[in-house]
């Protein structure tokens, strides 16, 4: 019943020198890098470095030109519900008419199979996570109707629901207010004592610094990969972000923050 | 008044027309919730054009016109999804290309049989009034086929409308749900011929669906409101069909027109009414 007992042995994710194009140009090239169970990764990089196109390719929706992705040292497409992506607001159709018990329930989908109908068990996982984001008392509100802090819990809630082993999250940190960052991070100390694998991109390199135990900083390419004071070194962030990027006082600041647009 | 509503129904092409528009109207509102969240309209009104040439091969070759309609409904259908597919050029414009191509062979096709604006008029406007006995058991059958699958694979069609990302990630065939999709539509567009006609039909799958969607946030609710005002339309416009006599077709699409206005204006909260 708990998150625990869904999770039956370490997960652990694997890339190995993959090559994501879109028409041609390569959004991700020669990427390699590993993710022990249980750890949290901040992606970092600039706009159009490639975040949201390694989380794509992380839950196979966009292909493969090279290299390949293991999960539990498999390939992706054997496990089913294991993976859970939390997109950016900005990708959602917050006009189409659901609930936001509905969109939680949504996260039940993967375990129950075609044709079958949520049970009992369903609806006890949605009342849980929606009390546990403290959106319970939204249930039957429209998602249209929400806040964006609102709208960002009830995608946690549904993350939640999904029992994952891995959770990636694109830029969960950005256009929201405080309580819901908090309540954010909050989601992820708890998802640590399940053991869950989780990979976060963020714009905010001081977060990521403090709040993770592993930094992915990319550009295109790995750039560096590791413990936060390996990772951002004056060299390496200025690869990664070019002049634009500076240090104050110990703290990077880059030049966000306008979502990254994909066609 | 009661004679007023039973005089038409002592007729019985008024008992089968009025069978045959109210299954239409529900089926058609149903599977247009989708059109209408999906953006599919152009989709619908393509595809319902791109049938004529079935229809005409069909009565060249003197057979069933719904089986010619529904084999070029399909092969309409995959062929949009083939041709987007590629990534090379848009939906949109695929459907562009498809539906004039197929349009034109269509009215080929037509214009070399004698009684050509007679048949023509009844395929682009219906001929409610002439809905045979197995006409009716088509329409219902086929209905049956569409309104199943959409109720077995209501989650499904509902994570790939709402959340193309979850789909990917539960692994959902996203491709073959699509194409599943635009098949439903085809056979929705096929089983409205007889009723609404091929330059109607757009019209019974989105205005319902759309008054639907100012009324409520829940996807199942739209789905039956947009099936209570389709058979409402329905009905009623066969009503004002037989008193006035107007084409019967037409009568039902105004009307659901209507009613979408009043909603448009007075809907609760959403109505441009309240919102001064």
């Amino acid at each position: 019943m708990t998150i625990q007992n869904s999770i039956s042995e370490p997960g652990h994710l694997t890339v190995e020198n993959i090559l994501v194009a879109y028409n041609d140009h390569p959004a991700l090239d020669d990427v390699s890098f590993q993710v022990p169970h249980g750890t949290r990764v901040a992606v970092v990089g600039p706009n159009g470095a490639g975040k949201s196109t390694l989380f794509k390719a992380l839950v196979g929706l966009l292909p493969l030109r090279r290299g390949r992705i293991l999960i539990h040292g498999l390939p992706l497409g054997h496990h089913k519900d294991c993976v859970a992506y939390v997109p950016q607001r900005e990708e959602v159709d917050w006009k189409f008419p659901v609930t936001v018990s509905d969109v939680v329930l949504m996260g039940r989908y993967g375990n129950l199979g075609w044709f079958n109908r949520p049970g009992k068990r369903d609806g006890l996982i949605v009342a849980r996570s929606l009390e546990q984001m403290g959106i319970a008392n939204l249930a039957r509100e429209p998602i249209g109707d929400l806040s964006g802090g609102q709208q960002q819990r009830v995608f946690l809630a549904r993350a939640l629901a999904q029992e994952p082993h891995i959770l990636l999250m694109d830029e969960p940190f950005t256009g929201v207010d405080a309580s819901t960052q908090e309540a954010t991070l909050q989601l992820l100390d708890q998802l640590r004592k399940d053991q869950v694998t989780v990979m976060v991109s963020t714009h905010d390199l001081d977060l990521a610094s403090k709040r993770f135990d592993q930094v992915l900083l990319i550009n295109h390419r790995l750039i560096a990969y590791g413990k936060a004071e390996q990772v951002f070194t004056p060299e390496t962030v200025t690869r990664a972000f070019g002049k634009h990027a500076m240090f104050l006082d110990k703290i990077v600041v880059d030049d966000c923050c306008p979502p990254e647009m994909f066609e | 008044m009661i004679d007023f509503l039973l005089t038409p129904l002592s007729y019985e092409f008024m008992q089968r027309g009025m069978l045959a528009s109210v299954m239409v109207g529900v089926l058609c509102a149903i599977m247009g919730c989708y059109v209408v969240l999906r953006s599919m309209a152009f989709m619908g009104d393509a595809m319902a054009h791109a049938i004529l040439p079935g229809i005409a091969i069909a009565y060249l070759v003197k057979g069933d016109l719904l089986v010619g309609a529904t084999i070029a409904a399909v092969i309409v259908a995959l062929g949009i999804g083939f041709f987007s597919r590629q990534g090379s050029i848009k939906e949109d414009t695929a459907i562009g290309i498809l539906f004039a191509a197929a349009l034109s062979l269509g009215v080929v096709l037509i214009s070399t049989i004698k009684t050509y604006a007679l048949d023509l008029t009844h395929i682009l406007f219906g001929n409610v009034l002439g809905v045979s006995i197995s006409d009716l058991f088509l329409t219902a059958g086929l209905g049956l086929v569409v309104l199943v699958t959409i109720v077995a694979l209501y989650k499904e069609f509902l994570v790939i409308s709402f959340d193309p990302v979850l789909a990917a990630t539960l692994r959902l065939p996203a491709e073959l749900l699509r194409n599943l999709m635009f098949v439903l539509l085809a056979l929705t567009i096929v089983v409205s011929l007889q009723t609404v006609g091929v330059g109607l039909v757009a019209a019974m799958l989105v205005t319902p669906g759309a008054t639907a969607y100012l009324l409520t946030k829940r996807l199942t609710t739209m789905m039956l409101i947009a099936a209570a005002i389709g058979a409402f339309s329905s009905v009623t416009g066969l009503y004002f069909s037989f008193y006035v006599n107007v084409a019967s077709g037409a009568a039902v699409v105004l009307t659901a027109s209507v009613v979408f206005l009043v909603v448009f204006l007075f809907a609760p909260r959403r109505g441009l009414v309240w919102r001064r």
